[in-house]
């Protein structure tokens, strides 16, 4: 359960949030500008609010009041970005490792071995980044995702930069990686079809602030 | 092309002191080019202005400079004496340190650069996948980092190895001691019968000066396309 109540600003730009996110994936429609990357950032601890409080599980990530603020890589949120975002100087298996090898053993959750079958990595493992496709790199990003056993996984418009076919062969793999792993998610997008696919719990950033969808 | 022993002691001391130059450079070569490419701090022109002086002075400047602070009557060079019973001023540690101060923003300018060309969402991923901004910087920018600090440590050696004027105001021109490449051309150019030790020691310099360059260009795309920004 992700609750927000804060306020953002940065110059022109304000987002406000007072929501509880509870399930198991939350979809999030917004124009191209209108915050919802940011909105991802605020909760993976990426940027810090003005204002209010943002809690996962009861935990309390940060607060105003009392001062509280988790850095984003003791909050064990993962995202994934718009490109993937893998290392380009580690081969595919050793991205995949990458968050696993951060957290102890006794916080793992998933084996490597589960995820590469699950994602179907395992003809990349040896590879480079800069030698996969959009799709292949959406892949590992997830499993890299995954494999840090997170308690919360932020998709920040995962498939925008891959055709239409490309997203098909992708989307499946969001759905399964929950029935198997029940990671909560929260998707940001544009495409309506998408959330379509994944959801029926959707929110909108709208005119700075993130207002319940249908 | 035979050399004399005096001419293989000349190449002997300016690599030893072009390599010592380079290490001593790496290390705050890339801490400041970090400082500069991310931190924004007050002062931080002053700051920039004070490394990159060296590159617009006068090189005697620099040399003299060093003469007053680290020579037998300086301040920091009695303190090293008194202390570590080390002296620069006329010796080759200080041709090290003369080459070093030259030769430093070369070095703070390729670490900066190749820390501004980091995509810094590389950095965020790693920091939510559970490491520290101390991991990040060691497990992501500091190898993303790599290739400009090849550029800067290639480039830091081959200007140590042309350093004149700082280092013969510094330590002189000592043959054994302080004479390196281009202080034994200087002093071969004015012998009777220097000029063909001249043109040797010139020979080699160019020799040195393109195999560095050309070496920077192939480490520099062999760490590309390791780094995946290139391929091999």
């Amino acid at each position: 359960m992700l609750e927000l109540d804060f306020i953002f600003r940065r110059e022109q730009f304000s987002l406000s949030a007072k929501q509880i996110l509870t399930a198991p994936i939350t979809g999030i429609l917004g124009a191209s500008g209108s915050g919802k990357s940011t909105l991802l950032a605020l909760i993976a601890g990426l940027l810090k609010p003005q204002q209010g409080f943002i809690s996962l599980n009861k935990k309390i990530l940060y607060e105003k009041k009392s001062k509280t603020w988790v850095p984003s890589h003791k909050r064990h949120i993962g995202l994934v970005f718009q490109d993937g975002q893998l290392l380009p100087h580690l081969s595919v298996g050793h991205n995949l490792l990458y968050g696993f090898n951060n957290i102890q053993p006794s916080q793992r959750r998933f084996t490597f071995d589960n995820i590469v079958d699950l994602l179907e990595l395992n003809t990349l493992l040896d590879r480079r980044p800069v030698a996969l496709s959009g799709g292949e790199k959406q892949r590992v990003a997830l499993g890299r995702a995954v494999l840090y056993s997170p308690e919360l996984l932020l998709l920040d418009e995962p498939l925008s930069a891959l055709d239409e076919r490309l997203k098909n062969q992708i989307l499946p793999f969001f759905l399964r990686i929950y029935a198997e792993c029940k990671i909560p998610m929260i998707y940001v997008t544009h495409a309506v079809s998408e959330l379509e696919y994944l959801t029926d719990t959707q929110f909108v950033v709208q005119d700075g602030q993130l207002i319940a969808g249908k | 092309m035979i050399l004399t022993p005096a001419e293989w002691q000349v190449l002997a001391l300016s690599a030893q002191v072009g390599i010592c130059a380079t290490l001593l450079c790496l290390v705050p070569g890339i801490f400041f080019g970090w400082l500069l490419a991310r931190k924004d701090f007050f002062g931080k022109s002053v700051l920039d202005a004070i490394l990159f002086m060296p590159m617009v002075l006068p090189p005697t400047v620099p040399g003299y400079l060093l003469l007053v602070t680290f020579g037998s009557q300086g301040v920091a060079g009695q303190w090293l004496k008194k202390h570590f019973d080390i002296e620069l001023a006329f010796n080759w540690k200080g041709a090290v340190l003369a080459s070093a101060v030259i030769a430093f923003p070369l070095m703070v300018q390729a670490a900066k650069l190749s820390v501004q060309m980091i995509d810094r969402r590389l950095e965020l991923a790693a920091s939510t996948l559970g490491s520290s901004p101390f991991k990040v910087w060691w497990s992501v920018s500091l190898p993303l980092m790599l290739p400009g600090i090849l550029i800067g440590s290639i480039m830091v050696f081959s200007r140590s190895l042309g350093e004149f004027g700082a280092t013969i105001t510094f330590v002189g021109n000592i043959a054994g001691e302080t004479r390196t490449l281009p202080l034994a051309i200087y002093s071969a150019t004015h012998q009777v019968d220097g000029d063909a030790m001249a043109v040797r020691l010139i020979i080699i310099c160019l020799a040195l000066a393109f195999f560095s360059l050309l070496m920077s260009n192939l480490l520099t795309r062999r760490a590309e396309a390791w780094l995946g920004v290139r391929r091999a």
